[in-house]
């Protein structure tokens, strides 16, 4: 018998729980507490709001390239939900929503965007990496925190985000492949929103779904609607109950849509028709949970209509921090800061240098005012 | 003190970092059960296990991305590149993020971990085994690169790599790993990184030179002095990144020449920015312009042409004398 099946699971699930009308399929409710659906429904609203806000900001010129996320709200949102304040999450650079939800202020990301470094910042209670540039880069980050934190005995687990696109990085691979040799506690959450800039999802790969790929690593993979934020969070809690237990990785893909641009320097007209994106805007992650909360009796036309001035108001506030903060920063010798835990004889050199020059230029331009 | 090779020095140097610090993990691909391809990691894994000595699946990018995470974690991580020919591999994962991730925080997180990697040729190994290619390191803010010549050197410098709070890289001149034997004591010894040392004293003439060329540089000192009667002081870099230039200043402002020696291809490399300091800080003391001997620009031929492409005694000699002609 020279050629003979090799058995072994190549099945891969499609989660779907709350369709595009807000219908639930019961059986598979997560029972979520409505608080905390409330609070996820807020935390939805404002990623949408303050996209929306920044990208006003930016053609504004009051701040410069920025990644916007709407439309992705759920898979974003949905999947951090499940992980406790102490556990890390490792974002690619669409992943605004979650990283608000996870404690970063609003203005960090305008100061960020603004073009001052200091957005950066990471609180000191705070297990989130900044975010990372290099697509896919940052997967095997997560790996090394979960092999850290295993190695530690804590019960902590790792989360990283990344696009479609990733999953043709070389990273991707090795990242997958060194978790599940190594059975960290690392969720892999892939934001498949069908495009990356301008390549869709087809020409990523010939595979049916990304979550497949989990399968070829030995590790259990799962495709969700993305848009569908009970599935997401149904998805991650179980990833992550199985990685705190030790049982080692998952991968979840959520297929969702850009519905925005890849960022705010890049026009998708060249790329896709306004009916293909008409498709995903009916897909809408926010009016449909906004249908199911309504139904449910925990939302209504007025408590929306609230909620919306609050978060317009909280939005106004961080950009009125931001842009007094702005105003304050700005020195250029504060760049040679953070290079190494103790500044080099060359850079002190070099920072005196600059130091030397801008007392210069500023005693021309005081001669020349005179 | 007992006298030992490289390879055993660089084992000793791990097995008290580990010895004294459990957040020093090793990790990479044959680095445990079978000790390392040049042996370095030997016997760890018996030692300490596999939970700190981590056979890696083959994936360079992997295994750097990786300590990156366990570093943020607060693990010390060492991770062996097989061949500096295969860290290329990895570079976008010390480039985008080992060196920068302490500023892109804002201090919040910093990344202390080595990647250790063969460097050089003279070991007739095939194509991607012999390359020179430590400017690629030394150019990237926010890392360190360090280069020992010697077995007492490289034990210190790796305990001083392993305590860094920054991402080091650090070469290991294979040409070197069992050439010659030194005392190396048994107690901990460290060397600060950033720091060049005078490997020989003299008057004359000035040689700078770092890893498997400090020997040959020696050599050449030596015979200068035996068969023409002149005195080469002699700097051994140690750190390339970042450049002590105070030693090979001072010594060029002594000596009025000025010759540097390095097997990286010529051109941008090492030597260009030693130079560029001479100029800057010690150009009224030149009596001569200041003389290359390195590898050329050329990829580094297979090995038996290797030899006409390494800088060896003699190259640095005939340099050197006619640096020195009236």
């Amino acid at each position: 018998m020279p050629r003979t099946p090799i058995p072994f699971p190549c099945q891969i699930e499609h989660l779907s729980i709350l369709d595009e009308n807000g219908g639930l399929d019961a059986a598979l409710d997560p029972r979520i507490d409505p608080a905390e659906l409330l609070k996820l429904h807020r935390a939805m609203l404002l990623g949408r709001r303050f996209d929306e806000r920044m990208l006003g900001l930016q053609r504004q010129g009051r701040i410069g390239t920025f990644a916007p996320i709407t439309g992705q709200e759920a898979a974003q949102l949905g999947a951090v939900a499940a992980l406790r304040a102490s556990d890390w999450m490792v974002p690619s650079f669409r992943e605004t929503a979650a990283e608000i939800w996870r404690g970063k202020p609003m203005e960090n990301f305008i100061i960020f965007f603004g073009g001052f470094n200091e957005g950066g910042r990471i609180a000191p209670e705070s297990n989130d990496l900044p975010l990372s540039v290099p697509v896919g880069s940052q997967v095997p980050h997560a790996v090394g925190l979960a092999w850290a934190m295993k190695y530690r005995g804590s019960d902590q687990v790792a989360m990283t985000f990344f696009g479609d696109g990733a999953t043709s990085e070389g990273d991707f691979h090795e990242g997958l492949n060194l978790a599940a040799v190594f059975q960290v506690p690392v969720i892999f959450v892939c934001q498949n929103n069908q495009w990356a800039i301008s390549i869709p999802r087809a020409r990523q790969t010939r595979s049916e779904t990304l979550a497949q790929k989990a399968i070829a690593y030995g590790m259990p993979g799962i495709q969700v609607d993305g848009n569908d934020i009970l599935a997401v969070y149904a998805a991650a809690r179980e990833a992550v109950a199985r990685a705190r237990a030790g049982g080692g990785p998952t991968l979840i893909e959520c297929v969702t849509y850009r519905l925005s641009m890849h960022t705010t320097a890049d026009d998708p007209k060249r790329y896709r028709s306004d009916e293909d994106v008409a498709v995903w805007k009916k897909r809408d992650p926010i009016p449909r949970f906004q249908r199911y909360l309504t139904e449910k009796g925990l939302l209504s036309p007025e408590k929306i209509e609230t909620l919306e001035a609050e978060i317009k108001a909280e939005i106004q506030a961080a950009v009125d921090r931001a842009e007094q903060q702005m105003a304050q920063m700005g020195d250029p010798l504060e760049m040679f800061d953070h290079v190494y835990a103790e500044m080099t004889p060359d850079l002190q050199a070099q920072k005196a240098e600059l130091a030397q020059e801008l007392a210069a230029a500023r005693s021309e331009k005081e001669d020349s005012d005179g | 003190m007992a006298k030992i090779t490289m390879v055993e020095a660089l084992n000793l140097a791990l097995r008290q970092e580990m010895a004294r610090d459990d957040s020093v993990i090793v990790l990479g691909e044959d680095v445990g059960v079978d000790g390392g391809v040049f042996r370095v990691t030997d016997g760890l894994i018996d030692t300490f296990g596999e939970n700190r000595v981590l056979d890696t699946p083959l994936a360079e990018s992997g295994i750097v991305g990786m300590s990156i995470g366990m570093a943020v974690y607060g693990l010390r991580p060492v991770c062996e590149i097989q061949f500096s020919g295969f860290s290329y591999e990895n570079f976008h994962q010390i480039e985008s993020h080992a060196a920068r991730l302490r500023w892109r925080s804002r201090g919040r997180f910093t990344v202390p971990m080595v990647l250790r990697t063969p460097y050089g040729g003279g070991v007739r190994a095939l194509e991607h085994h012999s390359e020179s290619r430590e400017a690629f390191w030394a150019h990237m803010p926010g890392l360190k690169m360090v280069i020992p010549s010697g077995p007492r050197n490289a034990r210190a410098l790796l305990a001083s790599a392993i305590r860094d709070p920054d991402p080091v890289i650090f070469y290991e001149p294979k040409a070197l790993y069992r050439a010659f034997r030194e005392e190396v004591p048994e107690a901990e010894e460290t060397l600060p990184i950033g720091r060049s040392q005078i490997a020989r004293e003299g008057r004359d003439l000035t040689l700078i030179a770092y890893g498997a060329m400090l020997r040959p540089a020696l050599k050449a000192a030596e015979r200068l002095a035996e068969e023409d009667g002149l005195e080469a002081e002699v700097i051994d870099l140690l750190t390339i990144s970042p450049l002590d230039d105070s030693l090979f200043v001072a010594s060029v402002q002594k000596t009025g020449h000025a010759l540097l020696v390095h097997e990286a291809p010529r051109s941008f490399g090492p030597g260009a920015e030693i130079v560029a300091r001479l100029v800057q800080k010690a150009f009224y003391y030149l009596e001569k312009p200041v003389a290359r001997v390195t590898g050329f620009d050329v990829i580094i031929p297979f090995f038996s042409r290797e030899n006409s492409y390494l800088p060896g005694v003699e190259r640095i000699l005939r340099q050197a004398r006619a640096l020195l002609a009236a």
